[in-house]
């Protein structure tokens, strides 16, 4: 058992696994995107206070769920980076960190289109828009701090550093914006009722399905292209066969030295 | 077909939302997809550089 | 110093002692340092009248967010610069060699930072409190949550510091980094001062202040001392 899970700290193990993963999770996400859509749109009822617009959560819900999610993916991958040193978790958590500020972003702009027919205003300072402004602060920190650190080694682990103090305020930070905007505002917001019809919810379930899916997906693609970066100089990556294929591809200067030459070098050795 | 475009009147706000979402979705999977070529490339140039380099160091 | 005794620890007491005269003994020599955000204070909360308008009743409302902001703004500032000195002639590198306690010694660093940037602020609260309209019943929270506030943010902008040491233009990065971790701090310290200026208990947001300060007391050195671990060891 141990040592299957070991070989998940092995980079070319985690390449190939990964590139065999991914069109599988590519292709669920599109299914799962696809049904939540045609539900969504087409089957699920009108709602009986909001009308049509509430046909907005089925995009809304799924990005707020998953920017949270993906913070804890960054903060778990970061923890286990820190702890054991494993360079495969950092590759993780940053592969993680814009998606994951992409996933926000689209939670507040979503959210705001839905407050606007809604509340009758673009900007709303709830508890709940006002954390997702404060996640994607945590997010474009995360990846300012790496991006301004050069060192790799250092940026890394100064970054995982930030993304673990960022995840035990998450908490803190949500629970004082909640008090806050209930102190400032009596409740006259309508909240998104947790008693939502069985017909409304299916489709919902679809979409954050998709939404994880895609995270999925895009997260094994960065992965890859993260590991490809760490690698670049190790044997196995000159050996895979898409550098292969490019080396092939090459311009004269550059492919004299592949498929022929691979052996004598082995010769002269 | 227009009713349905309509969204009871909230097209305004539905179809922007979905059209965001569905392009930054897009977009996520498109960068992800482009970088990943572009440093499979660079990665099989400099390995092909350092192949080169020592078989000109060997013979 | 007695820092320089190889790897077996001193006492907690002395080295708390060497880390506390040392930092006293330069900031003392730089007043600039910790002068400088003291004036941004003072001059940043003096502005906002001039921006919004004398009506004493505005004012009123606005002020307790006033001072806090500028406050997180004035130790954002003096924070800046909390390990660039000694990042910069190696002494950072001798402590974290030293073997002793590095959350310790960032302890020690970040308590003397607080009495000479944090402790002013507090003296010169009420006086400012005065000009933006409040009322004197107002003051000792205002006092009271400045000085649980201004020492937790002083040890959460300690993370940021130690994680941007070292870095070119650190100064809007650290903001980034910090600003929304002090949110909490922000919330409740402004709500406490806005409930004694509508004659509210404000126990409630100064119990909230003072359990945010033990965690950060308790945690924020730990962090902060990883960080400037990893921040020495990338500069070799």
């Amino acid at each position: 058992m141990f040592k299957w899970l070991h070989r998940f700290g092995s980079a070319p193990f985690v390449y190939r696994f990964s590139g065999a993963l991914a069109p599988w999770v590519g292709g669920a996400c599109a299914v799962l995107l696809g049904i939540g859509l045609y539900l969504g749109l087409f089957v699920a009822p009108t709602d009986y206070e909001q009308g049509e617009s509430y046909r907005i959560i089925y995009v809304h819900v799924p990005a707020a769920i998953m920017s949270m999610f993906v913070y804890m993916v960054m903060a778990i991958s970061s923890a286990v980076f820190l702890i054991w040193r494993m360079k495969l978790a950092d590759a993780v958590a940053q592969a993680a960190a814009p998606i994951g500020a992409s996933f926000t972003f689209l939670a507040l702009v979503t959210g705001s289109l839905w407050g606007k027919p809604m509340w009758g205003t673009w900007w709303i300072w709830d508890g709940r828009l006002t954390s997702e402004l404060l996640l994607l602060f945590l997010y474009l920190g995360y990846m300012a701090l790496r991006a301004a650190i050069e060192q790799p080694q250092s940026a890394a682990r100064a970054a995982a550093v930030l993304a673990i103090v960022g995840v035990v305020n998450i908490p803190i930070i949500h629970y004082s914006v909640e008090w806050w905007s209930t102190l400032h505002q009596p409740a006259t917001i309508t909240k998104l009722k947790p008693s939502i019809h069985e017909s409304m919810a299916v489709p919902l379930r679809f979409m954050i399905f998709g939404f994880l899916f895609l995270f999925g997906y895009v997260l094994l693609v960065r992965l890859r292209t993260g590991i490809l970066q760490r690698e670049a100089r190790a044997s196995w990556v000159a050996q895979l066969p898409e550098i292969m294929r490019f080396n092939a591809l090459a311009p004269a200067a550059d492919s004299q030295a592949v498929s022929p030459s691979k052996h004598s070098e082995t010769k002269h050795g | 077909m227009a009713e349905f475009f309509n969204m009871g009147g909230y097209a305004a706000f539905v179809w922007p939302s979905f059209g965001i979402t569905f392009l930054v979705l897009w977009a996520n999977v498109w960068f992800a997809k482009n970088q990943f070529k572009r440093v499979t490339r660079e990665t099989a140039r400099r390995s092909a550089m350092t192949r080169a380099k020592k078989q000109a160091r060997a013979s | 110093m007695n820092l320089d005794n190889g790897t077996s620890p001193v006492g907690i007491a002395l080295l708390i002692k060497c880390i506390v005269v040392r930092e006293w003994s330069i900031a003392v020599r730089n007043p600039g340092q910790w002068l400088n955000p003291l004036l941004f204070f003072v001059i940043v909360v003096s502005l906002f009248p001039l921006g919004i308008g004398p009506s004493p009743a505005t004012l009123e409302t606005i002020a307790p967010g006033i001072m806090w902001v500028s406050a997180l703004l004035a130790v954002l500032l003096s924070l800046d610069a909390l390990f660039d000195a000694d990042y910069a002639d190696g002494t950072l590198e001798q402590m974290v060699l030293s073997g002793q306690s590095m959350s310790l010694i960032v302890l020690a660093k970040v308590l003397v930072h607080w009495l000479l940037s944090g402790l002013p602020l507090l003296v010169l609260s009420p006086i400012l409190g005065l000009l933006l309209n409040l009322s004197l019943d107002t003051m000792p929270v205002l006092m009271i949550s400045l000085f649980l506030g201004t020492l937790t943010m002083s040890l959460i902008g300690a993370i940021g510091a130690a994680l941007t040491v070292g870095l070119n233009q650190a100064g809007v990065l650290l903001s980034l980094l910090v600003l929304p971790l002090t949110v909490p701090v922000l919330i409740f310290g402004s709500a406490s001062v806005a409930a004694a200026a509508s004659d509210i208990s404000a126990n409630g947001p100064l119990l909230i202040l003072a359990a945010v300060l033990i965690l950060a007391l308790s945690l924020a050195p730990l962090a902060t001392a990883l960080a400037l671990k990893i921040g020495v060891s990338g500069s070799n």
